[in-house]
């Protein structure tokens, strides 16, 4: 996403798997695991670098151009732009109110953009005439609070919206289903009540669900901001692991340790602009602009 | 009254005598005077006196031999069965019944209506609501007994159908704000991850939606249900051969052939066979289904 600050629409290839540019990245994993829980398996050190060879030079998966949105008088956001590519994660961080997760909800229409214009997958979802039930299902969004759907067991929540929606068989969907509950480690949750889960759970039912709809790429609104810190560390996992197997990203956080370890690209927003955008390790450990300094000082040493 | 509402009751009464309007007033548990418990127990035992006094008045006041005679006239009471049950609370459930599965047709279409980002639809709604709430069920009785045939002749609408004409319109206003209300308890988020998932707004109402609104508005519905059960009684009024009646029309026949009050004593305990299992199921599902709108 391009800044005030000017970024190259095509940055070289390299930029993004330089190894120079990866050490500072690196360095931080051993924070961001103390901080994020308990060290998963999947994204040692040693394997994260391979996961960012991003292919920046094809279409991007998402295009978001001179997007606006307003609630009456209110601009919430202005003149965003920007572009996520295939197998790109993206994490977008910034103080409460800067219009995070207008910005992700404007991506899937659950808000609509009162101006710009948003194209995911070649295809316009501003056009008015577009069928926006098919073009949501190929993007998975991950909400605060898990919106599980609360009348039916893990396993329908599961297997509903792909027999409704995708109108697969119901043995089909079952299948999916727990191969996605494997996924996030709850294959022994498949027929519980969402109501007998822990919030760490919940979300990772969530983030299971979203899955079974094979999106190509998935949004993530704080997704471990309801959560017990305790439980906090399953579910960063869960989404380490999706990145690492190449699923496009893009997550607004507050978790400034996963941002940096598993982000390829940080973006901080505030006041409805993106203020600057680079490389995680650049954006969070060495910002240029006063205001991120200032967000990323108060956030990381809340105390003083 | 209960032990329940007596500590009010001696706040009320102590308030003047301990607080002057002068002083500042003392904290709760140092007032001066009697104490808090002492007043308490005086006031349960107030309470206790007018129940009694109420009930020796009665006891007292009542001719208890033509009481007996009146409504407790066990021939008469007999020679009601087996058609009470037969016939008339045959009847009466089947009247309920027709009445509340239109009502709730009725009704879904309504509260539909009534959210509807098509205004018209709306207005509609809200006229039909609040007309039907406004009327006694006895008015709509009459107009429909009276008017349906009238309207319709070619149609020969049977006794039945006006029936359960009438009893639908009564409940389905209360029952559509009901259902409205229940479908504004489903929290915001559900609807919003059923759409990410690309279920469409209407696919959402009846996927999602409606089955979590129904769980919320099931101890409601289910006295709506108590209540047709005796809007049904109003039936009596439209006449009807002897196969037709229901507990209020076999009751007012059998007062003039027996003229006892008995009959009335019978359908009366029939009523509650009906009414007192559906309170108890309403409580039941109070307990059970009553906190689903606040889980995520
Ligand atoms: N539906 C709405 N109607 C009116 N105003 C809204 C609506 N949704 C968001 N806003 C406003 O838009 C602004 C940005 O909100 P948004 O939720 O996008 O911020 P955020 O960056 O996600 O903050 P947080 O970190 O607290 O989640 C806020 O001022 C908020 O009051
Ligand atoms: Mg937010």
């Amino acid at each position: 996403m391009s800044t005030p600050t000017g970024d190259t629409p095509h940055p070289p290839v390299a930029c993004e798997t330089d190894p120079a540019a990866e050490a500072p990245a690196t360095g931080a994993h051993a924070a961001g695991t103390h901080a994020a829980g308990s060290p998963t398996t999947q994204a040692s050190p040693a394997e994260a670098p391979a996961r960012h060879r991003v292919d920046r030079t094809g279409e991007p998966i998402v295009r978001i151009t001179k997007l606006a949105k307003s609630f009456g008088d209110n601009e919430v956001l202005t003149d965003i732009n920007g572009a996520v590519h295939r197998g790109e994660v993206v994490c977008i961080i910034g103080p409460s109110g800067s219009g995070k997760s207008t910005l992700l909800r404007c991506i899937n229409l659950l808000e609509v953009p009162t101006s710009g214009e948003i194209i995911v997958d070649g295809q316009s979802m501003t056009d008015p005439d577009i069928d926006i039930d098919a073009a949501r299902t190929r993007i998975g969004m991950v909400f605060q609070s898990f919106n599980l759907f609360s009348h039916l067991s893990v396993r329908e929540n599961l297997t509903v919206p792909q027999r409704k929606v995708l109108k697969r068989s119901k043995a089909e969907a079952d299948r999916v289903a727990e191969h996605n509950l494997e996924r996030v480690g709850l294959s022994d949750k498949i027929d519980a009540s969402p109501a007998s889960l822990s919030g760490g759970q919940q979300q990772r039912a969530a983030i299971a669900r979203a899955l079974s709809m094979d999106p190509d790429v998935m949004l993530f609104d704080e997704p471990t901001s309801a959560l017990d810190p305790e439980l906090v560390g399953d579910v960063l996992n869960v989404m380490r692991s999706l990145a690492d197997e190449g699923m496009t990203m893009i997550v607004v956080t507050h978790e400034m340790a996963f941002a940096r370890d598993v982000a390829d690209r940080v973006v901080f927003m505030a006041d409805g602009i993106v203020v600057e955008e680079g490389p995680a390790a650049q954006v969070i450990g060495d910002p240029q602009q006063e205001r991120t300094r200032e967000f990323l000082h108060r956030v990381l040493h809340p105390t003083g | 009254m209960t032990q329940d509402s007596s500590p009010a009751a001696e706040t009320r009464t102590s308030d003047p005598s301990t607080r002057p309007a002068s002083d500042p007033a003392p904290p709760p548990h140092v007032k001066p005077g009697m104490s808090k418990r002492k007043k308490a127990k005086i006031s349960r035992g107030i309470q206790y006196a007018i129940l009694l006094i109420a009930l020796a008045l009665v006891v007292i006041a009542a001719d208890w031999g033509r009481l007996a005679e009146t409504f407790l006239n066990v021939d008469v009471a007999l020679d009601m069965f087996p058609e009470v049950i037969t016939v008339a609370l045959k009847n009466t459930l089947l009247f309920t019944l027709l009445g509340f599965v239109l009502g709730l047709a009725l009704a879904i279409v309504l509260a539909l209506m009534r959210l509807s980002s098509v205004g018209p639809y709306r207005w509609i709604s809200a006229i039909y609501i609040e007309f039907f709430r406004g009327l006694p069920a006895l008015v709509v009785f009459l107009v429909m007994g009276f008017g349906l045939p009238v309207a319709f002749p070619g149609m020969g609408l049977s006794k039945l159908v006006v029936i359960m004409i009438a009893l639908g319109l009564v409940s389905s206003a209360y029952m559509a704000e009901t259902i409205r209300a229940g479908i504004q308890a489903v929290p915001k988020g559900q609807v919003e991850a059923a759409r990410s998932l690309g279920m469409s707004s209407s696919r959402a109402m009846i996927t999602i939606v409606l089955p979590q609104a129904f769980r919320i508005i099931l101890p409601p519905l289910t006295n709506e249900l108590i209540l047709l059960t005796k809007d049904s009684s109003l039936a009596y009024i439209l006449g009807s051969a002897v196969g037709g009646r229901e507990l209020a029309a076999l009751a007012r026949a059998e007062i003039v052939n027996s003229a006892s009050l008995t009959p009335f004593i019978v359908i009366a305990l029939c009523y509650l066979v009906i009414t007192i299992p559906l309170s108890y199921l309403s409580r039941v599902l109070e307990r059970k289904f009553g906190d689903v709108g606040t889980k995520s």
